[in-house]
């Protein structure tokens, strides 16, 4: 290691032999900025599966627009739309076809006693052009009475409970009062508001939620023409749409929106947004610490370098060392414990949390970046070093 | 010219005063020194404590800003001298202190190239060969991996010089270098800065009490209370 960072710097590596001089001090400062990297990681890993739980119920379906009701932040909150809106969106030029959307929670006692509230979606089976293409090329045979599409990756699941299934060897179970027919599958997973997703055409939807009508359903798709542009039909629709009552957006602006929404103004979303926040602090804390106590340690000698003709940016230059060196020291254990916890949190929960090398590569920035600053405070601590001090 | 200049005094010091503090606690230290030292000498700074001895070396040495009088270096004037102007010299200077002040993580070879590298990226090898030198010439060719904790007090201020002395300096300054040693090591130590004298032109100027080495000197200046009573 030394060898190598004589040859990188072409100077002795002091910044390098001071930390490693002092064996505890350095795996303290390893250890600190490992644990800092572990809680930000953490914390994006949870940010990172509400983003993608959030997202994913909009990747079931193939629309260009949704038109929800202008109280709703998220596919799953806000009031109910009036159907007529479907009518008088049908109406405005551009717009080829629509249809309605309905959703609502089902809990599902299973036989094993347990329950799984599947956020299930109820969509006519004749409209399947607005549902991504493997769920549509399994939905015509959603037309039986009290047939449904389960999701195989449902949180809590024994084994491969639901692996099995087909047309012909149906799953059978009950809820809300009915007999339901798995015949086919599909796979969205564990969220943080449901266990897994459910589809059924709407006559099924409306069987098995009683207090629904369908004259109201959750949201409204739109496709637009060919060759049209959509956000002019976006804009001719807000101005026949009543405003006070609906809102108008692409399906796309609509994701992002409920993922900002989520992950801003919603408390989990700022909870870990937030623990992101001490997590950085808690390594930039540490960092400066260590390397200020290490500056200090050394003043003597930095003075005599100082009387030999070292000038300031040597001196930068060992502390900039220094802080690199524990940042890259630090955040490989912090990198290979988060990968571990994160396997287990994701068997644990059920929730899609994963590293992926973006997430990594950004945290080792961050990293750097935290350290650097660190290094740069803590080098204000040079100018105690005086050589006229030393005589 | 200016070389010739640096030949017969490398050292030239006028009128110079110095004080420490501000306001009322504002108090001269230094009276009026005036002194010339002569290339490849000896030269003693004698004086009891607090007379200003080391006051007067850091001034000479470039590591405290010289106010009032003149100071003149290797040829520059110190006296409104910048920082850069200030490292720069320095790289020309060696100093050995009471204390060591080795660097507790580095060998002593490691240390004393610490002196080479200074004057920038040379070869490394070469460097390398050169700091086992400076290490042979103080008498310790078999200690040149030991880190300063297992070295003893005499063999960590040899390592100083060693420091000190491997970049050929044009003027060594030293406060007190023996007196944390026993009385041959203190002695090796300054038969070695006065043989670099005669060999290399090297001149030497130290402060000390200890009156062993006196009869080592070319010249002794005696200071009290900030100026200059003896010199001979
Ligand atoms: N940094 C300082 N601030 C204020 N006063 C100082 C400072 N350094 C030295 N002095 C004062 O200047 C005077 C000369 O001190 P100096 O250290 O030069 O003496 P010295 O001859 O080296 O003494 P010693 O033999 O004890 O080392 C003393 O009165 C001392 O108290
Ligand atoms: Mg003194």
């Amino acid at each position: 290691m030394t060898a190598f960072l004589t040859v990188l710097f072409g100077r002795l590596p002091i910044g390098w032999l001071q930390l490693s001089h002092n064996r505890t001090r350095l795996f303290a400062a390893i250890a600190g900025v490992a644990f800092a990297n572990l809680l930000v990681f953490v914390q994006l890993g949870i940010l990172g599966a509400l983003n993608n739980t959030t997202t994913a119920p909009y990747a079931l379906f193939d629309a260009d627009i949704i038109v929800s009701s202008a109280d709703a932040n998220t596919l799953t909150d806000g009031s109910n739309v009036a159907r007529q809106r479907l009518f008088q969106a049908m109406s405005v030029p551009g717009v080829a076809e629509g249809a309605p959307l309905y959703m609502a929670n089902l809990e599902w006692q299973r036989s094993d006693g347990n329950f799984s509230t599947l956020q299930s979606f109820g969509v006519g089976v004749d409209q399947t052009e607005f549902l991504a293409p493997d769920i549509a090329a399994e939905f015509n045979v959603l037309a039986l009475e009290d047939t449904v599409l389960i999701d195989r990756t449902t949180r809590g699941l024994p084994g491969d409970m639901l692996g099995s299934i087909s047309s012909r060897t149906p799953f059978i179970f009950e809820a809300n009062g009915r007999t339901l027919s798995a015949i086919g599958t599909l796979a969205v997973g564990a969220g943080f508001s449901s266990d897994g997703t459910l589809f059924t055409s709407d006559q099924t939807f409306l069987r098995l939620f009683t207090n629904r009508s369908s004259g109201a359903p959750n949201h409204i798709l739109l496709n637009v023409q060919d060759g049209i542009d959509l956000t002019v039909v976006v804009d001719r629709l807000r101005e026949v749409l009543p405003l006070d009552s609906v809102q108008v957006n692409t399906m796309a602006d609509a994701a992002a929106a409920d993922r900002s929404y989520q992950t801003t103004e919603r408390p989990t979303g700022i909870i870990f947004g937030f623990g992101v926040l001490i997590g950085v602090l808690v390594g930039i804390v540490i960092v400066y610490q260590i390397l200020s106590v290490d500056v200090s340690d050394h003043l003597k000698e930095y003075a005599t370098f100082k009387a030999m003709g070292y000038g300031h940016s040597f001196f930068l230059g060992i502390v900039f060392e220094e802080a690199i060196i524990l940042a890259l020291f630090g955040f490989i254990p912090g990198l290979l414990t988060s990968i571990a916890l994160y396997a287990g949190l994701a068997t644990a929960t059920g929730l899609p949390i994963a590293m992926g090398p973006d997430r990594a590569a950004v945290v080792l920035l961050g990293t750097l970046l935290a350290c650097i600053i660190s290094g740069a405070v803590a080098t204000r601590r040079l100018a105690g070093a005086d050589p006229a001090d030393l005589f | 010219m200016t070389r010739r200049l640096e030949n017969t005094s490398p050292i030239k010091v006028a009128g110079l005063n110095h004080w420490f503090g501000t306001g009322d606690a504002r108090k001269q230290v230094i009276w009026d020194v005036n002194l010339s030292v002569t290339r490849g000498s000896l030269t003693v700074l004698m004086g009891p404590s607090g007379s200003g001895k080391t006051t007067v070396l850091t001034l000479m040495g470039c590591l405290r800003e010289v106010h009032d009088g003149s100071v003149q270096l290797l040829g520059a004037e110190l006296n409104g001298a910048t920082e850069a102007d200030a490292v720069a010299l320095r790289r020309r200077l060696g100093f050995i202190f009471q204390a060591h002040n080795l660097h507790e993580s580095l060998t002593a070879s490691q240390n004393v190239l610490m002196g080479l590298e200074v004057h920038g990226r040379g070869d490394p090898a070469q460097q390398m060969r050169a700091a086992h030198h400076a290490l042979e010439l103080v008498g310790l060719a078999d200690r040149l991996y030991y880190l300063p904790a297992n070295l003893s007090g005499g063999q960590k201020q040899r390592v100083a010089v060693a420091r000190a002395l491997v970049s050929n300096p044009e003027i060594m300054f030293a406060d007190e270098p023996t007196a944390a040693l026993d009385k041959a090591s203190g002695r090796t130590v300054v038969e070695i800065l006065k043989s670099l004298g005669r060999e290399r032109g090297t001149t030497t100027v130290m402060v000390t009490h200890d009156n062993r080495i006196l009869e080592l000197a070319d010249r002794i200046v005696t200071l009290e209370d900030g100026r200059i009573v003896d010199d001979v």
